[in-house]
């Protein structure tokens, strides 16, 4: 449904976001990742045709976003990032202008307002003005406007951003849901999203995607991908270690050993070795974990702390 | 969906959006007694003996220089300010769609508050028997004028995420307006430069063009002015807001 092509958008001598290529198909569920100031927000600008791209090219749902922006644009559902709207609507007027502006009129734009409302659990706020609503309503009331109307494209910039533990919770479940049957991009900074949410991720710093895949694969860049970590009765002696040794290289863990295999393919086998090491040796095991791999350890490898001078 | 119906609902949203606040009703109040106010105490309406809205439509360049742009000032600076100009413009709509829907908009405000002033007409045709055509003209030039100095306003909007600044240009871009063709000008003027540079200049103003009107005479080179003021205007709202 979505389609990107060596995109890139330069500010001034600043590339934002540079040769970016990716595809989305319906039914799956693309998280964004990446540091601030990434190009994560400018790369979903363009995809929504609200800034052109200085060269490179998207189509959505087979439509160039910059030669047939109209009938791009009625395929995608978009959630900004500050999640704008106008304060002095209520919630019900806000929904019924974007539907009147999707094209939704009569007894069709109730029908979508009253879908969006429910999806969203503004029910009791529906005629407040937004001006009067807490951050988590507002921001539910934009991303509500992006769903109106039942879009095949989904693009939301941080769509949990600023929500309560259970909001979030609910939003990602949204999600998944929604990208069963559309094409959703959606940007975070929140690993664990990826897990909750995504089919795929894509790990994007300094305007270049450093990373592509399955949450899974992801994983697996992790250095600590396939370790065995050993929690043993007592303190792990220094003599535990230098045999542990023969499997891979042993690392201290408070109070644990991480073992690295020497071959990453070949996990479940470390696993085993080291509980038959044990039951030759005697040592009484307390735990045992293979590790996954953690993601935010390969975001932080993988990308650069804003902090840094670039 | 149609371009018509898109401008029908930027505009219909924007029209109510004037009235949910209080910016309507203060803009009404302060314009219908500024409008009284000069018309009849400073315009001198009853000492001059006539049956015309002369002392009532001369004051309409300086009023509106001041309160056009407070109308206007908010169109575009606002929807930048808050982030809604993304959300309107991902929305299927075109840039021109949603600028002409919005002028369209603030264009009939300004229009309710025009109609608002029917009681001088009333008096008038009470006092004496005046030339109602003129009149008529005279609501349709001041109408026009309101109008170009809307549009003014519409791009110095887009230009600026602040109002006040937004404001400010417009005041003195409009200003120039008027002042090109007002005869303390135009007399200073002429000691220097030619009579046909003079001209020139004073062409550009709006007090020149709006003259006709109050004189009753519907020119088509005046509306051909206001017309210009205004698709120029816009005009250069879209390229702006597409170079944002």
């Amino acid at each position: 449904m979505i389609k990107i092509d060596n995109l890139v958008k330069a500010f001034g001598a600043k590339r934002a976001v540079d040769g970016v290529s990716f595809a989305v198909e319906r039914g799956e569920v693309l998280g964004f990742l990446g540091p601030n100031g990434a190009g994560k927000s400018t790369t979903m600008r363009m995809i929504t045709g609200f800034i052109p791209p200085t060269s490179g090219k998207v189509t959505v749902g087979g439509h160039d976003v910059a030669e047939a922006p109209l009938e791009a644009k009625r395929l995608i559902g978009y959630l900004p990032e500050a999640a704008p709207s106008y304060p002095d609507m209520t919630v019900q007027g806000f929904l019924s202008f974007a539907a009147e502006l999707r094209g939704l009129d009569g007894a069709a734009r109730q029908r979508a307002v009253g879908r969006a409302v429910e999806r969203c659990f503004l029910a009791s706020v529906l005629h407040q003005s937004i001006d009067t609503l807490s951050k988590g309503y507002k921001h539910r009331t934009c991303l509500a406007q992006a769903l109106i109307h039942d879009p095949d494209v989904l693009i939301l910039d941080e769509p949990t951003d600023g929500l309560d533990p259970n909001q979030k919770h609910e939003v990602r479940n949204l999600i998944r849901e929604l990208g069963k049957s559309k094409a959703v991009v959606f940007s975070t900074h929140i690993l664990e999203e990826v897990d909750a949410a995504c089919t795929r991720a894509i790990i994007i710093d300094r305007g270049r995607i450093v990373a592509n895949g399955t949450p899974a694969e992801l994983r697996a860049m992790s250095a600590y991908a396939g370790a065995v970590t050993v929690q043993f009765q007592g303190a792990a002696s220094p003599a535990m270690a230098e045999k542990l040794a023969l499997l891979g290289k042993v690392e201290a863990v408070n109070g644990a050993l991480r073992i690295y295999p020497k071959d990453k393919g070949a996990a479940g086998d470390l696993a085993r070795a080291v509980v038959e090491l044990a039951g030759r040796e005697g040592w009484r095991l307390e735990a045992l974990r293979t590790e996954e791999g953690q993601l935010d350890e390969v975001f932080r490898r993988i990308t650069l702390p804003d902090t840094v001078k670039r | 969906m149609n371009a018509w119906h898109a401008i029908r609902t930027i505009a219909k949203r924007e029209l109510v959006s004037y009235f949910t606040s209080p910016v309507a009703y203060v803009f009404l109040v302060i314009f219908l007694l500024l409008t009284g106010f000069l018309t009849f105490t400073a315009g001198a309406f009853f000492e001059r003996g006539e049956a015309s809205l002369g002392a009532f439509f001369g004051w309409h360049p300086w009023l509106y220089l001041v309160l056009v742009p407070a109308v206007g000032m908010r169109l575009w600076a606002e929807e930048r300010r808050s982030g809604t100009l993304e959300l309107l413009l991902t929305m299927p709509v075109t840039a021109w769609q949603a600028i002409l829907g919005k002028f369209l908009a603030s264009w009939a405000f300004l229009a309710i508050a025009l109609a608002l002033t029917f009681p001088v007409v009333v008096t008038v045709n009470v006092l004496g028997e005046p030339d109602n055509g003129m009149i008529l003209a005279g609501y349709l030039g001041s109408l026009f004028l309101a109008g170009a100095y809307l549009s003014i306003t519409c791009l110095t909007s887009a230009m600026t995420r602040n109002q006040v600044i937004a404001f400010i240009l417009s005041v003195v871009a409009c200003l120039f307006l008027i002042l090109a063709g007002f005869s303390p000008v135009t007399d200073l003027l002429v000691r220097w430069a030619s009579p046909a540079f003079v001209d020139t200049v004073a062409a550009f103003s709006v007090v020149t063009h709006f003259d006709g009107f109050q004189k009753g005479v519907i020119d088509t080179r005046d509306l051909f002015f206001f017309l210009s003021v205004i698709g120029f205007s816009l005009f250069a709202t879209g390229v702006v807001l597409r170079n944002r």
